[in-house]
């Protein structure tokens, strides 16, 4: 058994003190201390990666996701802002609706991904990456130059709890008085929530779930009264603290990308198969050039799903190969799914060896491993009617 | 969780379980305790020859993989085919869920492995 070591005096969200009380393993992710898994600790029966993300498919989960980073853009030419520097189209958002989207540089890669709310008439609010945070904000900063609209970063101002599953709606509407069932997935509103007037309840997430984000002040006392409150009122849907492992987990079954993996800044949207969410018509906007240039000439590596068909774990950065051994390209990130009992994998590879069936080979520890390609995403949560 | 004192334990967090001139192979609770949810564990066929200090295997977590080293040198005579079946069941019971059986080279080499009481002290040292 080989055993990793942490670095030293990573950053702390204010709710650091319930990690550890709670029994968490804590790593370090991206320069902050986060929980990874909270195994059985005290009165808490079950847990741990595994019960974890089945807590969040099958009724709800908790998550500490205070390290994401907030940007607020608000004056009169705000959506211009919004508008240059995403890649999608938030002149369509209506006061309380949010959309994915990405900053992009010019080169039509990824500066980093965003979800953009609309808050009010010319106010809004990207909420970034944690290990993107400074870059995004000095990026930002400097996009936003020339429009008379204000940028402020608000990451520290927010501890960012995370409410996820088909019951998260349930046990969120017992704190507030907003009524949820208004809120449609990437709708906000505002409530009181624990007692905090105008609290920002989005109902957003990274879980390929159902479920809300609430944004609370980051003093100590108040955030840990709100996670408390929260697994209490969780307990009747047998509500589980998660840590960022079954984040990965139920973030890759629904094949949602994360920076630094499936994009970066050497990715292209057209590379990463986001073009959902790229809207090359709205007009003139960072990247769009380099887009429309390669969408032209065509890619030279596409983002496909794997799954096994010998057996072993395919991996974040394995080598990916065609039959005959040749690299083709790389695994981006790669792990047993939990819900879906199998292994899954996203990788990079030449558009030829794109179509659903094709077989490749994953090289783990110098074997070659078989895998075909699937579509994605792995995992796609039922229609509910809430 | 108590560690076996019948058992002798490696820094890297293997047990040896030594019964006459075989000896039983797992991971400890330590270990396993460490990597979270166990789903994948690959072992040698029997009749590979192990070496001390060795790579023998992996174990693989949702989260992590692991390589397991083997305490003592020795033949492999037996596979827990069991183990490779249904992983989760080194979380289970990691001190009883014997990964290989072998037959010793030397049974001296097992002289310089640590007692349950070092182990539990290294553990206890390790988490500063």
């Amino acid at each position: 058994m080989s055993s990793s070591t942490e670095v030293a005096t990573p950053r702390k969200t204010a709710l650091n003190r319930i990690h550890r009380e709670m029994g968490a393993k804590m790593v370090d992710f991206n320069g902050w201390d986060m929980p990874v898994e909270y195994p059985p600790f005290g009165a808490r029966k079950s847990g741990g990666l595994v019960a974890e993300h089945l807590a969040v498919r099958n009724s709800v989960g908790i998550f500490d996701v205070s390290h994401m980073g907030d940007i607020r853009l608000h004056g009169p030419q705000a959506l211009a802002a919004v508008q240059k520097m995403t890649m999608n189209d938030a002149s369509h958002l209506e006061i309380g609706q949010a959309q994915y989207s990405a900053l992009l540089y010019p080169a039509g890669t990824f500066v980093d991904d965003v979800i953009v709310h609309r808050l009010g008439e010319r106010d809004y609010l990207l909420v970034i990456n944690a290990g993107t945070r400074e870059k995004d904000i000095a990026w930002v900063r400097q996009e936003a130059k020339g429009f008379d609209c204000a940028v402020e970063h608000l990451s520290d101002d927010f501890t960012q709890i995370a409410i996820q599953g088909p019951n998260g709606w349930r046990v969120l509407q017992k704190l507030t008085d907003a009524d949820l069932t208004k809120v449609k997935f990437y709708w906000l509103t505002r409530g009181t929530v624990c007692g905090l007037p105008n609290t920002l309840i989005a109902r957003t997430g990274y879980t390929a779930e159902d479920g809300f984000e609430i944004y609370v002040p980051t003093d100590q006392a108040t955030s840990e009264r709100v996670w408390m409150a929260v697994v209490a009122a969780g307990e009747e849907f047998g509500l589980l603290p998660c840590g960022l492992g079954a984040r990965n987990t139920l973030r890759l079954e629904g094949a949602l990308s994360l920076y630094g993996h499936e994009i970066s800044g050497t990715i292209t949207v057209l590379e990463a198969g986001l073009s959902r969410f790229l809207k090359l018509d709205k007009g003139d906007f960072t990247g769009r050039d380099a887009l429309l240039k390669q969408q032209a000439e065509g890619i030279k590596r596409t983002l496909v799903g794997l799954e096994n068909v010998d057996r072993g774990i395919p991996r974040d950065g394995y080598t990916v190969t065609d039959l005959g051994g040749a690299s083709i390209g790389n695994v981006t990130s790669g792990s047993p799914g939990p819900f879906l009992k199998k292994n899954v994998a996203l990788a990079y590879v030449p558009p030829k060896f794109a179509a659903l069936g094709t077989e490749v080979a994953v090289e783990i520890r110098g074997t070659m491993v078989k895998c075909k390609v699937v579509p994605i995403p792995f995992y796609k949560r039922p229609k509910r009617s809430t | 969780m108590a560690f076996p004192a019948a058992y002798k334990y490696t820094k890297t967090h293997e047990w040896l379980n030594i019964e006459g001139k075989t000896g039983s192979i797992g991971i400890t609770d330590h270990a396993q305790k460490s990597l979270g949810d166990i789903v994948f564990v690959e072992l040698p066929k029997v009749g590979a020859e192990l070496e001390a200090g060795k790579s023998f295997g992996t174990v693989e977590s949702v989260k992590a993989v692991s390589e397991m080293f083997s305490p003592v040198s020795g033949t492999v005579t037996a596979v827990n085919s069991d183990i490779t079946a249904t992983p989760e069941k080194v979380n289970a019971d990691a001190h009883g869920a014997w990964m290989v059986k072998i037959t010793l080279k030397d049974p001296a080499e097992a002289n310089k492995l640590l007692s349950a009481a070092d182990y539990e002290k290294f553990v206890a040292e390790e988490q500063h």
